[in-house]
């Protein structure tokens, strides 16, 4: 939920970071944390067990620029990636006005991914929210690793799009990000598609993780525009 | 369905009507600092002595502990704990709903009692009520209209540039 502060001339808005457990999303907190200027973000608050392992959420607030004289404040979030703690997940979630799948690329993680996008379909409808008609971003993480699956078995598994059924949407996007590619598109089936932006990235090198977090960021400021 | 948590704004004379309710309620309380605090975690207004931590953490924690208490309400047959305490030797917090909307966090030590904010508070919750229901209503009523970044997406994409 995004609040506009008048007399403060501030716009806050809140970013969930979703996605199965040991995918990156504490990482690209992290790393956000580590490379923006000190005065433009807030503590890293991280509610985590003994051994590192999200147990609430980490929370990382930044701003990124002003905009109409109006300061963008951006409210950062990660959820447990782990299942058993799905009640925590599902509150962080509450007023979220874009959300970022962190996807782990391994091989191996294909199940896990995709039961963490069918959770957050199931969290998301429970507070009545549409993912398909809000801003929602795939990064695709550790890229770099020998047994990460082929790009396209990822986008057939988690981003197959959601169907197009107003007929003025019913034209190509091009992806902005992707030279060649479309976010709408029409399968060759007949049924005209919409995919999520994606993002390959390594957060522990920081690679793709600021494309990401602007691409979510500047798809929330634009439902307000 | 909507596309997702809609937005909500406040002007200059909601922000001094909500500071008047507080700051009379810290005069009959004796409590140290009020708070206000969206359910979404983000701080909406402080008065009184200003908080030595950092109040955008503790806003989102705030919020965060109120989710989770009313989790824990349902769980036993409540459907929500609307009021919190937190006792501690110097410092002590209440946190209370105010409309289902956002949270009055009051900070207060040894100079009052549980019981005097409790017994102040309450006329402070019913006149934030009435004005965030009214603030809310008003952002269900705009919500079609173009807002303030209408027109914006030039401005945007070069903020992102």
């Amino acid at each position: 939920m995004s609040m506009i502060n008048y007399a403060a001339r501030e716009i806050s808005c809140k970013i969930v970071y979703y996605g199965p457990g040991l995918g990156g999303k504490t990482t690209n907190l992290e790393h956000v944390y580590g490379r923006v200027q000190p005065n433009t973000r807030g503590k890293l608050i991280s509610l985590a067990t003994e051994t590192e392992r999200t147990l609430f959420f980490d929370f990382l607030p930044v701003d990124l620029g002003t905009i109409r004289g109006f300061k963008t404040r951006f409210h950062l979030y990660t959820v447990p990636g782990q299942v058993y703690y799905n009640a925590s997940r599902k509150l962080i979630l509450k007023s979220v006005d874009g959300i970022v799948f962190v996807a782990d690329s391994q091989v191996e993680r294909m199940e896990a991914n995709q039961e963490a996008m069918q959770n957050l379909y199931e969290n998301m409808l429970e507070y009545g929210y549409d993912l398909s008609t809000m801003p929602f971003v795939i990064q695709y993480n550790k890229r770099d690793l020998p047994n990460a699956a082929p790009l396209a078995e990822l986008q057939a598994a988690l981003n197959p799009g959601f169907e197009v059924f107003e007929s003025q949407k019913q034209r190509i996007a091009p992806d902005p990000y992707h030279a060649g590619e479309n976010l709408i598109d029409q399968i060759p089936t007949g049924e005209w598609v919409e995919r999520a932006p994606y993002f390959e990235a390594v957060a522990v090198t920081g690679d793709g993780v600021f494309d990401t977090l602007k691409a979510v960021s500047k798809l929330v400021l634009k439902t307000l525009a | 369905m909507p596309v997702g948590a809609a937005s909500w704004s406040f002007t200059e004379d909601d922000l001094g009507a909500i500071m008047r309710s507080l700051q009379q309620f810290l005069y009959d309380s004796n409590a140290r600092c009020a708070m206000l605090v969206d359910r979404s975690g983000q701080l909406v207004a402080t008065v009184g002595e200003q908080p030595r931590f950092d109040a955008t953490s503790f806003a989102t924690l705030t919020a965060a502990d109120f989710s989770a208490n009313d989790q824990l309400a349902r769980l036993i047959g409540e459907t929500e704990f609307s009021s919190l305490f937190h006792q501690g030797e110097q410092e002590s917090m209440y946190l209370v709903d105010i409309a289902r909307r956002v949270i009055l966090v009051v900070l207060f030590d040894n100079r009052t009692t549980l019981g005097l904010v409790r017994l102040k508070v309450k006329g402070t919750v019913e006149e934030l009520a009435r004005l965030f229901t009214a603030m809310f209503q008003r952002a269900r009523d705009t919500m079609h209209q173009p807002n303030i970044l209408a027109g914006a997406e030039d401005e945007i994409d070069r903020l992102f540039q």
